[in-house]
């Protein structure tokens, strides 16, 4: 494999991965959620919550920006869990209570 | 070699197996206990916890074969509402080929500290960090380095850019969401360090900041970071990064710049699940194809930044799986093109993510 076919292997990728998204994405409109918010579901599938509220937008953005959402864990860690994840993914106090508010309804 | 042992190595220099290196970790890690048994919670949600990653990677580069096993725990406790101490340590041990037409294997292992800090929020937009921390410069350094999140086994060739070469700095840090609205949201982290020799806490004189735009209606975050190294010849580091996460897919992709003193390079990563065949969690939808490009640019030819002496392309093709209960295998095929010879590396690994309470708790 030559430079050379290694970077138009480049360009064809990056130019074919974001429409064959969109097209998945167009053929299942559907889904009632984002695909990040299913793997959340995973999480928190034992609390109920309200499309919409602002804890889950907040978990959604930012969250599964980093990392996929573990498979459920303790309620006693919840608040430490979002101790930690104000720091390093910068949430505001606010952010913070929400997302709390979120994992524990 | 692995992003985690790449850290390892540029954390400190590497650590033979001596009695009194490991007395001394021990020192530290009883020294934590200890620590943690003092803590009152303020209420039930504050339980301490320990998460991280246990792995077993394999790296094969011109037919020479390394394994390595490594536990990266990470503890987080928090002393009432407003402080939280929390530390990340790295344990490995790397099996390889002997050289010199020698059968067998040797090995070495590696035992440290990833961070130890303490956090204060001070106000509802900052927070004070103190203590050893990771260089908030660009993405990976902080982000990606968690060998239950990267992608890749291997790190990035420019994740030693404008960290210091240490990857962590000793001294202080501000940092916080300055503004967070459901239309944008400004971030920022600002740190200096001060120079350590310490074994377990080796840093350099140094400052930096790092600033985030995010929007989350498009799902984009474009980011800059500077850093200034401020001992020996002072050099100053650039850095952007541009991540983008397209609503209602599972489409991912990262990308980041970096330009030091003496080389400058990037790299591109994207990665995808699709929902199309039963959702993310049929077997179709665990699978996680990955791919990454990246290039190394030499301004000059001193050697003092970690990446590769001459310039250099690199093309990563990832295929993941993530099985049920926090468990990911990761198998990548790497070509990288270089004048100084071009290489084929094979990667595998598994992993597996734990996350409980440090000690049961009071019930609410």
């Amino acid at each position: 494999m030559s430079q050379k076919y290694l970077l138009a292997g480049t360009i064809v990728l990056s130019v074919v991965f974001a429409p064959l998204s969109a097209a998945l994405r167009a053929q299942s409109p559907a889904a009632p959620q984002t695909a990040h918010a299913a793997k959340k579901q995973t999480v928190a599938k034992h609390k109920s919550h309200q499309p919409g509220d602002e804890g889950e937008r907040i978990f959604e953005q930012n969250c599964s920006r980093c990392h996929t959402a573990p498979e459920g864990f303790s309620p006693r860690i919840s608040g430490t869990i979002v101790h930690h994840m104000r720091v390093r993914a910068s949430l505001s106090q606010h952010d913070q209570q929400e997302l709390l508010r979120f994992l524990n309804p | 070699m692995s992003h985690f042992a790449t850290v390892a190595l540029m954390s400190r220099p590497i650590l033979e197996s001596t009695f009194f290196r490991m007395a001394r970790s021990a020192r530290f890690a009883a020294f934590a206990l200890t620590l943690l048994c003092a803590i009152q919670y303020g209420n039930a949600q504050n339980t301490p916890l320990l998460s991280g990653g246990v792995g077993f990677f394999t790296s094969t580069n011109g037919g020479n074969t390394t394994y390595m096993p490594t536990i990266q725990p990470l503890l987080a406790a928090p002393i009432g509402n407003r402080f939280l101490i929390e530390s990340r340590a790295i344990l490995l041990e790397n099996f390889f080929p002997k050289g010199n037409g020698q059968s067998g294997y040797d090995h070495n292992h590696f035992i440290g500290l990833a961070y130890l800090e303490g956090d204060y929020f001070l106000t509802p937009h900052i927070t004070v960090v103190g203590g050893s921390f990771l260089i908030p410069f660009g993405t990976y350094n902080e982000r990606l380095t968690p060998i239950w999140i990267g992608n890749f086994q291997a790190g990035p060739l420019i994740s030693s850019l404008g960290t210091m070469s240490t990857g962590t700095g000793v001294g202080g840090m501000l940092r916080g969401s300055a503004i967070s609205r459901p239309k944008y949201s400004f971030d920022y982290a600002t740190w200096f360090s001060a120079r350590s020799a310490n074994e377990q806490f080796n840093s350099k004189r140094s400052f930096g900041v790092r600033t985030d735009l995010y929007l989350p209606p498009s799902r984009l975050e474009i980011g800059l970071s500077y850093g200034r190294l401020l001992q020996g010849t002072h050099e100053n580091f650039y850095g952007m990064h541009v991540w983008w996460e397209p609503k209602d897919t599972a489409f991912r992709l990262r990308s980041e710049f970096a330009r030091g003193h003496h080389a400058q390079g990037y790299w591109i990563e994207a990665d995808y699940r699709t929902q199309a065949f039963g959702g993310l969690d049929s077997w179709v939808g665990r699978f996680e194809p990955v791919f990454r490009m990246q290039q190394t640019f030499r301004r000059d030819t001193i050697e003092s930044d970690g990446l590769p002496l001459v310039n250099t392309q690199r093309a990563d093709f990832g295929l993941d799986y993530n099985l049920p209960h926090n468990t990911r295998i990761l198998t990548s095929y790497s070509r990288q093109f270089s004048s100084s010879g071009n290489e084929n590396i094979w990667e595998t690994g598994i992993v597996y993510r734990f996350l409980f309470p440090a000690w049961k708790g009071k019930s609410q």
